[in-house]
């Protein structure tokens, strides 16, 4: 048995959970095209109805949002690069930071999902909208709810990826020489921020006057 | 013995021109295809026979690099032979496709609802009939089909064709059959526990004959005429009649013509087109008009719309003054 | 090997990855390749017979144009059982899952797969999927079809959809998991010197079909979330009412499932590409070719998914771009029985038990795949879709092609899986009553379909008859087909004589280990070959002689 070298074939390394981590990403990106694609075909039915149903939504709220979750992608990269630069207390800081951002993030959404519930918002059930147009607002709004449901359950698994983070760098199982957790992890931020980045237009953006 | 072995392993009856067509390529197809299957199975059959092993054959494989060369040429062969079959059934079935998609305008329109689990065949003149369809011989029909509930599809196997029929849109289906006779309809998209019984009947009869059958029913008043009466009722008449101070377009000889619309594109005058206009009427804006017009939606039923269509459809060959009805039995 | 030769006193039969522990905990908790691939050889097993219970159920139905048996919503019930079995329970995991999984770290030189806990976590994925299709049995089952067709599926059908599609969306994941240890493990993993080109075909067929499993599974995902939502809350973008589209699931649906035809047979012309190769001892002709086919089919095999709705009120100049492009796919599927046929010339052939699958599989694939010429063909296609035509079209493609593989593979490999030899006859034996029982039950249905005979009917037309009842007669030959190596390679399993290392003189990695492999899988660095399939026809008669 002795013979079975190390030689003969190696274990997975690092960079391996890299390539690993960049093709699921890959297939988070085939999940979240086809809400895309979905909602582009019902839009293309419905221009008008979209238009008109994007003013509903609350900007204010939703850019507040945006500019929080790009920062929180800030901090996040910062976070790992201190780590990998050995300033394992700003990283710890940098990474409370994000945590804190993300679930601010969290917490204005439910507020937001709070107000549209108050103003009928919700697609099925009383609906705000009547009218001609009526049909098309609910398939904006259900598409709103899934799109934005989709992406907070995403951040949601990445706050808690984040707090194994922050418990493994302050308590230093993730150092200067092993960062690649917390890279990976700041890889993942990257993704649930991109999709923000092409969410907020399409739900918040549509139509302004 | 011979006879029970036809029914049993013939084509069904090709009663159109275009099944004529159809059955030139699955000829073509089952040629080429047999040839291919039969050539490649016996090739198979004399390599694992010559090359069994033990057989005193040579076997002496040439060295790599003229191998190499050899079995790129022979690779070239069958890549650039086979596509050139698939471009001839790719551009034969495209021209099938073609002729399939594209009813004449002159072709008779006869209404089909499907719900589960039955067909509902409506004529021009309000002749109603279920899961029976009578159509005269030599004389392009257009089935204007849309469902009440899940996905069908009208398929007759004698016209080689069939078609989805979707809730909430309207389908064309067009033939003109040439063979008179009875030919079994199915329903051939899975619509629920008795789908294997949505099936039904065309009759295809003389022209006289079935002139004879419309008018045999047709006590009621005609789908136009019904749409007339809808046209004003709904208040239609009222933008798009003759003493409108609005600004709408008149309807009359508008049908199956090729409208200009705002964005610069056309889109035909038909059935889909009047449907949508009822109930999404931002959806296409025609040149020259502003988005005034109200939805329907809600307010028609699947009916009003079928009777509305069937009254722009009596309109297409009146001149484009006003929509009156008079020329209506 | 050296402390072997100076300890000899010990020949205590060497420990592999089967004497690593013996209890059931220790296969439940493994991160071993080679044992996850059996657990899912038997949980995939287990499915392969309900879903032909089912089968086997319909046939008999079908003896009479009038119902003999059941009810029609029980032969709804039936089939979409057997879709969605045989698919995502069977067809779907069935190569890649237990061959692949296995073969792969072997093939490439590695110890295992590039993340062992992911593996075996995508089979606990798989089983916990596979428990709520078989609640959703027991609650009743489903009757909308395995393609789940909205608005029958959201609104009408009374069956437990929901159930359904939840097992089919969990077991999604385990396909992902298991694509993307797959694409990591052949990037990273391979040996020093084993290069792309130096891959088995085998190896590059799982690869393709890993990054379909990626890419097109969360789609698939997606579009049933959106399909149950609609489904319990009672509206969503398929909603005509609401003036969403159902045609919209189709293309959604089928932008996963047309694919997922080619992850059900790429990995099952890997598997020809091995096999043909070692009985007809010659390196398969024009290998590049051969790997450039593997990647064109799986890139080409994303864009034709149109092609599934000709019919169903799709634009003209769609239906011509995913005709045109169907055509094209064809082309590499054409190549590779072209290149099959050709590796037998010259060869030094005999006819054990996986070449006799190896060779079904290549007949049958021929048909299958010509008459997919037939439906990709816009205006022939308008006539026979959605009819017997195409069931058996797709039957002779997925049961012909993939299903005869896997047998070929797993007769193939079974000696280095288990270590034991089967009986050679009775292998041999059920390959041919394999072969005839299945062209007796698919090639009527191809008639049924020209003339006429929609699928998915339960009652039809007493024309009809004769033809069903050829076919049925057929699927009874098959069944007892599938139900003979069941029990020859059970016995084997349990009684079969020891297999040597390499008992067919195969030329993969694998076979440079021992069988079964250790834990490990090399006890020493595998010599890696110039070039794959460096077999010598002429070699090989002289060592006969």
């Amino acid at each position: 048995m002795s013979a079975s070298a190390e030689a003969v074939g190696r274990r997975a390394n690092d960079t391996d959970s890299e390539v690993g981590l960049w093709i699921f990403l890959a297939s988070e990106v085939m999940f979240f095209g086809l809400l895309f694609y979905g909602y582009t075909i019902t839009r293309i039915n419905h221009p008008q109805a979209f238009a008109d149903a994007s003013a509903h939504t609350d900007l204010l709220l939703g850019s507040v949002n945006a500019f929080v979750l790009f920062t929180s992608s800030l901090t996040m990269a910062l976070a790992a690069r201190s780590l990998r630069l050995g300033a394992q207390r700003a990283s710890v800081r940098l990474l409370a930071a994000t945590l804190a951002l993300g679930i601010l993030f969290l917490a204005i959404k439910c507020y937001e999902y709070h107000v549209d519930i108050e103003s009928h918002l919700v697609p099925w059930g009383d609906f705000a909208v009547s009218g001609r147009l009526a049909g098309g607002e609910r398939l904006f709004f259900f598409m709103y709810f899934v799109m934005t449901g989709a992406h907070a359950i995403h951040l949601t698994v990445g706050l808690g990826v984040l707090s194994v983070m922050l418990v493994g760098v302050a308590r230093g199982t993730y150092t200067e020489q092993n960062s690649q957790a917390v890279e990976l992890a700041a890889l993942y931020w990257a993704l649930v921020d991109t999709v923000w980045i092409f969410l907020y237009p399409i739900l918040y953006l549509v139509h302004r006057p | 013995m011979m006879q029970a072995t036809e029914a049993i392993l013939a084509l069904p009856a090709a009663a159109t021109p275009y099944a004529d067509k159809v059955d030139g390529l699955f000829w073509a197809l089952t040629g080429v295809c047999g040839f291919v299957t039969i050539g490649i199975t016996l090739t198979i059959a004399y390599f694992c026979f010559r090359y069994r092993r033990g057989t005193p054959v040579n076997r002496k494989l040439p060295d790599l690099a003229s191998g190499k060369r050899r079995s790129r040429r022979i690779e070239t062969v069958w890549i650039l032979v086979p596509l050139a079959f698939f471009f001839i059934f790719f551009g034969w079935g495209a021209r099938l496709y073609y002729i399939y998609d594209d009813p004449p305008r002159n072709a008779l329109a006869i209404y089909v609802t499907a719900k589960q689990w039955m067909w509902k065949v409506e004529h021009s003149n309000g002749r109603r009939e279920i899961n029976e369809l009578h159509v005269p011989v030599d004389r392009p029909i257009k089935l204007v089909m849309t469902s009440q509930d899940v996905i069908h599809d009208f398929y007759v196997p004698a016209f080689r064709e069939k078609r989805d029929v979707l809730p909430g849109r309207y389908t064309v289906l067009w033939f003109e059959p040439t063979l008179r006779g009875v030919y079994p309809l199915r329903c051939d998209e899975y619509c629920g526990t008795a789908h294997s019984l949505m099936t039904g009947t065309v009759y295809v009869m003389s022209e006289g004959d079935y002139g004879r059958w419309l008018a045999s029913g047709s006590e009621e008043p005609t789908l136009a005429r019904l749409g007339f009466d809808r046209f004003r009722e709904l208040g239609c008449s009222g933008c798009h009649g003759p003493s409108s101070t609005l600004h709408a377009p008149s309807l009359a000889g508008l049908y199956g013509r090729m409208v200009p619309l705002a964005d610069g594109t056309f889109v035909r005058f038909d059935e889909a087109y009047i449907r949508d206009k009822i109930l999404q009427p931002a959806k296409q804006i025609p040149a020259g008009y502003a988005n005034d017009m109200p939805s329907f939606q809600g307010r028609v039923s699947q009916q009003d719309i079928l009777e509305l269509t069937a009254f722009l459809r009596s309109l297409a060959n009146t001149s484009p003054d006003v929509p009156q009805g008079n020329h209506l039995p | 090997m050296s402390t072997a030769i100076a300890e000899p006193a010990a020949p205590e039969p060497q420990s592999n990855y089967l004497t690593n522990g013996y209890s059931l905990w220790s296969w439940l908790t493994t991160t071993d390749h080679k044992r996850i691939a059996i657990l899912y050889g038997v949980t995939i097993t287990a499915f392969f017979f309900i879903g032909g219970a089912a089968a086997t159920l319909m046939r008999l139905e079908l003896v009479s144009p009038t119902p003999i048996l059941m009810s029609a919503g029980t032969y709804n019930k039936l089939f979409t059982a057997h879709g969605v079995i045989m698919v995502w329970f069977f067809l779907i995991p069935s190569i890649p899952a237990t061959l692949g999984n296995f073969l792969i770290p072997l093939m490439v030189g590695a110890k295992d797969v590039a993340l062992p806990r992911v593996n075996l976590l995508s089979w606990y994925v798989f089983a916990l999927g596979g428990c709520f299709v078989i609640v959703t049995l027991i609650a009743g089952g489903i009757d909308t079809g395995w393609t789940f067709y909205t608005p029958y599926s959201t609104r009408f059908s009374q069956t437990q959809v929901i159930y359904g599609l939840v097992g089919v969306f969990v077991t999604g994941f385990s396909s992902i998991m298991t694509g993307l240890n797959f694409i990591v493990t052949v990037h990273r993993l391979r040996a020093p010197g084993l290069t792309w080109f130096r891959l088995p075909l085998f190896v590059w067929a799982i690869y393709a079909t890993s990054i379909i499993l990626v890419l097109a599974t969360p789609v698939l995902a997606m579009t049933l979330l959106l399909l149950a939502m609609q489904r319990v809350f009672g509206l969503g973008i398929f909603d005509a009412t609401l003036g969403g589209d159902p045609v919209l699931f189709q293309h959604m649906f089928w932008f996963y499932s047309h694919p997922a035809v080619y992850i059900m047979v790429l990995p099952a012309m890997g598997v020809a590409s091995e096999v043909i190769t070692c009985f007809a001892r010659k390196p398969v002709f024009g290998y590049r070719t051969m790997a450039y086919a593997i990647a064109a089919i799986a890139a080409f095999g994303f864009m034709v998914w149109g092609h599934h709705m000709f019919v169903a009120g799709q634009s003209l100049y769609a239906s011509l771009v995913f005709s045109f492009l169907s055509y094209i796919v064809a082309i590499p599927s054409a190549i590779k029985v072209f290149n099959w046929t050709a590796t037998l010339y010259k060869g030094s052939i005999t006819f054990e038990a996986p070449m006799l699958y190896a060779l079904g599989f290549v007949g049958l694939f021929l048909i299958g795949g010509l008459t997919g010429l037939y439906l990709a063909s816009l205006g022939m296609d308008v006539d026979l879709s959605r009819t017997y035509f195409v069931v058996a079209h797709f039957h002779y493609i997925m049961v012909g092609g993939s299903v005869m593989a896997y047998f070929a593979g797993l007769h193939f490999w079974w000696p280095k899986i288990t270590g034991k030899l089967y009986s050679e006859s009775g292998s041999r034996l059920a390959a041919i009553v394999i072969f005839v029982g299945f062209n007796l039950t698919f090639f009527p249905q191809f008639i049924l379909g020209i003339e006429g005979m929609p699928r998915r009917y339960f009652e039809y037309s007493p024309h009809f008859q004769f033809l069903n009842i050829l076919s049925s007669a057929g699927a009874s030959i098959l069944a007892a087909g599938y139900v003979l190596p069941l029990i020859y390679l059970t016995w084997s399993a349990l009684h079969g004589a020891r297999a040597p290392d390499n008992p067919w003189g195969a030329k993969g990695l694998e076979w440079q280990t021992r069988s079964p492999p250790p834990v490990e899988n090399f006890d020493a660095p595998p010599s890696i070959p110039e070039r794959p399939y460096d077999y010598d026809p002429e070699a090989a008669e002289e060592a006969r002689r």
